[in-house]
């Protein structure tokens, strides 16, 4: 699958457009000669989320989370104000729940409507995120697609499915794992992942953790 | 509408294939797409649940055969059509046959605020709740032809109010006729059993965001 993207996008500018990509350009064309839009605008909305917003944001809250408990029970009752602390805000992510996993609970977010998924913290969300197979089947079957991805949940744990619905948005904070005593806010943000914050992976400890 | 946006399940779609190191976007084209649609919600033709509703309508063999953003480069044609930006033989020519007047457009200076602007899906309005935590509650079973925020695999089903979001914009209408019609929004506790019988666990359970109008007491 990545091959063939990659693949692709070796050869784009050496194909003639087609498809999507010629009926994306003729669109744009119409609407700059209309002035609906102006080019520029589209390179910073594009640059916005290309290289400004993203999973680090969400890492950070976690780390943050994961080192000050004052901080946690903020963002536990009023995720959408402790998130603007780090000034985390605007266009899908206006109003915030987090979801605390313990030993006893595994939450995990989907959007089985459409593509729900909370920008700010998290970005634009991955292609799995947003494909048939994971909008169909989270909510049926999570405990499958989470054995799928590599991750066992035992029976005692409950699994908790929060199916993104309405205009709240949903960020897990994972657990943190054993053997991170003593780390730096930094080194903690460092390890987590985008799909810890989902709610289908564990933050793990890198194999040869460098201190 | 009942239609295969609505998709929680359903069997047959595969497995859940993670991409390593997956970038934003994965075609130039890609990008322009999600840009031109933030850029063209920027004229407040149409709000975020009639956009919701425009990917909606896309016939459902073809929402099926189309990647994310193809289903994005549609509805946004869909819309630019249905509110008056475009008419459908400039889009079909690609030639402007008059220019927008009057419009404000969204300039690139514009666009770090324009992204952090707070959209008011919540409202301030006064409407007393109907349920309380720990209610429980009953799903309308309706099937509308317009929009809903109640998927199929909920309809009819019983479940516990967990929490009360406070009061919100109803997409269900706000999509359709845009009248906002203002009221609770709750996080709604349904035991994975009920919806799904014996096949899940005794457990786990999926919560749903639903609003007054898709509920009653049970």
């Amino acid at each position: 699958m990545s091959d063939h993207h990659d693949d692709e996008h070796a050869h784009e500018h050496d194909r003639p457009l087609s498809g999507p990509a010629l009926r994306a350009k003729a669109l744009e064309s119409l609407l700059v000669e209309k002035g609906l839009v102006d080019p520029k605008a589209l390179d910073e909305l594009i640059d916005t989320y290309e290289t400004k917003v993203g999973p680090r944001n969400g890492a950070r809250i976690v780390a943050r989370a994961w080192v000050d408990p004052a901080y946690k029970k903020r963002l536990l009752e009023d995720a959408t104000a402790a998130i603007a602390e780090f000034g985390f805000i605007g266009r899908q992510g206006e109003d915030m729940v987090v979801l605390e996993n313990t030993p006893e609970v595994r939450n995990v977010v989907v959007c089985t409507l459409c593509s729900c998924y909370p920008w700010p913290v998290l970005g634009l969300p991955p292609v799995w995120y947003k494909s048939a197979p994971y909008r169909a089947r989270a909510v049926i079957d999570p405990r499958g697609v989470l054995r799928e991805l590599g991750e066992e949940v035992p029976d005692g744990v409950e699994v908790r499915v929060w199916d993104s619905t309405a205009e709240l948005r949903y960020l897990v904070l994972p657990e943190r794992p054993g053997g991170t005593e003593g780390w730096s806010e930094d080194e903690l943000a460092a390890i987590v992942t985008r799909d810890a914050m989902i709610g289908v992976a564990r933050v793990k400890l890198p194999r040869r953790s460098k201190r | 509408m009942n239609s295969v946006h609505d998709m929680g399940g359903m069997h047959g779609m595969g497995r859940v294939e993670i991409e390593k190191n997956e970038p934003v976007f994965h075609s130039e084209w890609e990008a322009r797409v999600h840009a031109l649609n933030l850029a063209c919600g920027f004229h407040r033709k149409w709000n975020i649940d009639v956009g919701r509703h425009s990917r909606e309508r896309i016939p459902p063999a073809e929402y099926l055969g189309f990647s994310y953003y193809e289903k994005w480069l549609r509805g946004l044609e869909m819309l630019l059509i249905e509110n008056g930006l475009v008419t459908a033989k400039e889009l079909q020519t690609g030639r402007a046959e008059s220019k927008a007047s009057g419009a404000s457009v969204l300039r690139p200076s514009e666009v770090a605020g324009f992204l952090r602007l707070r959209r008011l899906a919540r409202m301030d309005d006064d409407v007393p709740a109907k349920f309380r935590p720990g209610e429980r509650v009953l799903t309308h079973n309706d099937h509308p032809i317009g929009h809903t925020r109640l998927p199929r695999y909920a309809r009819g089903k019983r479940g516990v109010i967990d929490r009360d979001h406070g009061v919100f914009i109803f997409p269900d209408t706000h999509a359709t006729t845009r009248d906002k019609k203002p009221q609770h929004c709750y996080s709604v506790r349904f035991a994975a059993r009920e919806l799904w019988g014996h096949q899940a666990s005794a457990r786990d359970s999926v919560h749903l965001d639903l609003w007054d109008d898709h509920l009653d007491p049970a």
